[in-house]
């Protein structure tokens, strides 16, 4: 046996959990502003210095009514959230009206080709409360970078993706799938994914 | 107050030696016309196979066949003046420039952040050694009295003005810089110290030497005052690195760039400023390519600049070989550094969001980072816009029925049988006089696959036609 490692500091760590057992979780989330979400992961909320991964039959289908309380309040707090490479434009009047402080609110333009590498300079300067993208391809190495470099740059990183991905792993902490008008978790670090859709109240 | 002057003995020289791959080996500078061509300055491997200043060339080739022959540049030379005097403002506020091959600085007021004399002048020397420049020290009360010192001995110091006078005495007049040929003259006269110079009736002085004479010994002695033209850091930067050969490739020109950025930085915290736009220009054998780097802030680190310059000289064509590099930097404004808390814990690589915006900018674009606005325009194409920069407030949009979250860039057409008007219709009309004329009634719609949408027909239309301008996501 080479080093002695007390279970407890794998738990404290979270390398390792109970099965099972609802484990008793710092609540150190980031909120999501939909208590029914935060209810049901195991942080009450998204998690920090971490990749979520969004998977959507297409865009334009309610990601953002899921992300845009997030977006506001960490706009609003001063925080600076990068969108990179969006499909569309956001619309700065309806961005707005949601509560988004727009003056906090960056857009980055970049080529397919560019746009991973602008998302982990994003993630990784610790210059960003959160940063969104939409990786082009399946890779799961760039998804592992982009992991790496929000924990390094402890920012919130979405990547929004097509969900026929749903079936290969992932290294985000956070997995969502959006079908029939509601979110499953499909993976959640630090506990069991909760069954069943969860409903954002509109 | 106490001159220090720096007298440079052979500033051309070290110009062209300290940046000459052999300068061990016999050098001259050549200058005169091309029918007569004679050595301005020689090195000591020249000098001692028995070159000397002033020589013919068809002489100097007889006595050594083989020596480097560098021409003379009288405009080389002054720009290393220049470059010296901004060296040494960073040990004085007050430097003068106005003596051929002679800086004056003014020491006293500098004592107290480089230390007493001894350890400031070991300070300059050991400076201009690293920069390459032969030199002689000298301190004095007046600045001519420093200049005339340092010509005399290397090194001396004279702290006290009541001593000054008994020691400039003693001078030789030829050794003592006065104007035109007086001191040669005055020699021949029989007059050989400034002692025996002062004892003259100065009426007759005047009428055989002129003024200039009397009002150069009066501010010698600290008579007179003397006012010196101070030397002023230029508003600007601008250096040239000549590259010697033809250089096609990206990477050869990274060193030469280093080096520029280098230079402009020292520059700028000489300055205490900072750089906001600047142009890379690569000269070819005719013409020139402009590289323009804007940052939306002023900024001054060296590294930063340097990757900065770097990514928009990677996203240049070299179409033509390049032969010379030359930064200029014409706006220099002041540089104010970011706070930062002084026990902030920031990981290795933090970048704080304007470098890590003019990092984004250098490789994707000038006008790839911005933001987005509203507008008082009710066209949906134009109730928005870009910003770039930092000091725009961002306008509160005018109430208007509920908006899509995304906008496509352009409408396109929806086919879709199962669609569902939900709400509508919403009659935008406007723009007819500035050519963007746009008449549309405006629907949220469901579709079929469930996503709500924002889609216009033409004003009016009852059937089809539909077009998908945005999604409520």
């Amino acid at each position: 046996m080479a080093q002695v490692v007390a279970i407890d500091s794998l738990l404290a760590a979270r390398t390792l959990w109970h099965a099972g057992r609802s484990a008793r979780l710092p609540a150190d989330g980031e909120p999501s502003g939909h208590a029914a979400l935060d209810a049901r992961l195991p942080h009450g909320g998204w998690p920090r210095r971490a990749l979520t991964e969004l998977l959507l039959p297409a865009n334009g289908v309610g990601e953002l009514a899921l992300l845009l309380p997030t977006i506001a309040r960490m706009t609003a707090a001063g925080g600076t959230v990068v969108l990179v490479a969006p499909p569309f434009i956001p619309y700065a009047p309806a961005w707005q009206a949601a509560g988004v402080d727009l003056a906090g609110l960056h857009v980055v333009d970049a080529s397919p080709r560019d746009a991973l590498w602008a998302q982990e300079q994003c993630l990784r300067s610790g210059a960003c409360a959160a940063v969104l993208g939409w990786p082009p391809g399946g890779d799961d190495r760039a998804l592992r970078r982009l992991q790496v470099a929000a924990d390094s740059g402890d920012c919130c990183g979405f990547v929004l993706r097509d969900r026929r991905h749903a079936a290969n792993a992932s290294p985000a902490a956070l997995r969502l799938l959006l079908e029939d008008g509601g979110w499953r978790v499909l993976k959640c670090r630090g506990g069991q994914p909760p069954s069943g859709l969860v409903q954002l109240a509109h | 107050m106490l001159w220090a002057c720096i007298l440079l003995p052979q500033l051309a020289l070290d110009a062209v030696l300290r940046r000459h791959p052999e300068p061990e080996a016999p050098l001259a500078l050549v200058g005169g016309p091309a029918q007569l061509r004679s050595l301005h300055a020689v090195n000591a491997a020249a000098a001692a196979a028995g070159l000397v200043p002033g020589m013919r060339l068809a002489a100097a080739h007889a006595l050594l066949p083989q020596f480097a022959m560098v021409d003379y540049d009288p405009a080389a030379e002054a720009r290393v003046h220049r470059f010296l005097a901004a060296w040494a403002y960073r040990h004085s506020s007050l430097v003068s420039a106005q003596w051929n091959s002679a800086i004056v600085l003014e020491a006293r007021a500098s004592f107290r952040l480089f230390g007493p004399w001894p350890r400031f002048e070991r300070r300059l020397r050991g400076e201009l050694e690293q920069l390459g420049f032969r030199h002689r020290i000298a301190l004095a009360p007046t600045p001519r009295a420093a200049r005339v010192l340092a010509g005399l001995r290397d090194g001396m110091a004279v702290m006290d003005a009541a001593a000054l006078p008994a020691l400039l005495d003693r001078v030789p007049v030829r050794r003592a810089v006065l104007p035109g040929d007086a001191g040669t003259r005055l020699q021949r006269m029989g007059i050989r110290t400034l002692g025996q110079l002062r004892a003259l009736p100065s009426d007759a002085l005047r009428r055989r030497f002129g003024q200039a004479l009397l009002e150069h010994l009066q501010k010698l002695y600290g008579e007179a005052d003397d006012p010196l033209e101070c030397y002023q850091p230029p508003e600007h930067f601008d250096e040239r690195v000549e590259l010697g050969y033809e250089v096609e490739t990206h990477t050869a020109l990274l060193f030469p760039l280093r080096r520029l950025v280098g230079d402009l930085c020292t520059y700028l915290s000489i300055r205490d400023g900072g750089v906001q736009r600047f142009v890379l220009r690569l000269e070819h054998e005719q013409g020139h390519t402009d590289v323009e780097v804007g940052l939306l802030a002023p900024e001054r680190s060296a590294s930063m600049l340097f990757e900065l310059a770097r990514g928009r000289l990677d996203r240049v064509e070299i179409e033509r070989p390049v032969v010379g590099m030359r930064l200029l930097a014409r706006h220099l404004p002041p540089f104010v550094p970011a706070m930062q808390d002084l026990f902030a814990q920031r990981a290795q690589q933090a970048l704080d969001w304007p470098q890590l915006r003019e990092r984004l900018r250098a490789r994707l674009g000038d006008e790839s980072v911005y933001r987005v606005a509203p507008q008082g325009d009710p066209r949906p194409e134009r109730a928005w816009c870009r910003v770039t920069g930092d000091e725009a407030k961002v306008p509160a949009a005018p109430p208007r029925p509920p908006r899509p979250t995304w906008l496509l860039p352009e409408p396109v057409p929806l086919h879709d049988p199962r669609l569902q008007v939900l709400s509508g219709p919403e009659r935008l009309e406007s723009g007819w006089w500035d050519g963007g004329d746009v008449r549309r009634d405006y629907y949220v719609v469901r579709t079929g696959r469930g996503q709500r949408a924002w889609a216009f027909r033409a004003a009016g239309a009852r059937e089809g036609g539909w077009m998908l301008h945005g999604w409520f996501a």
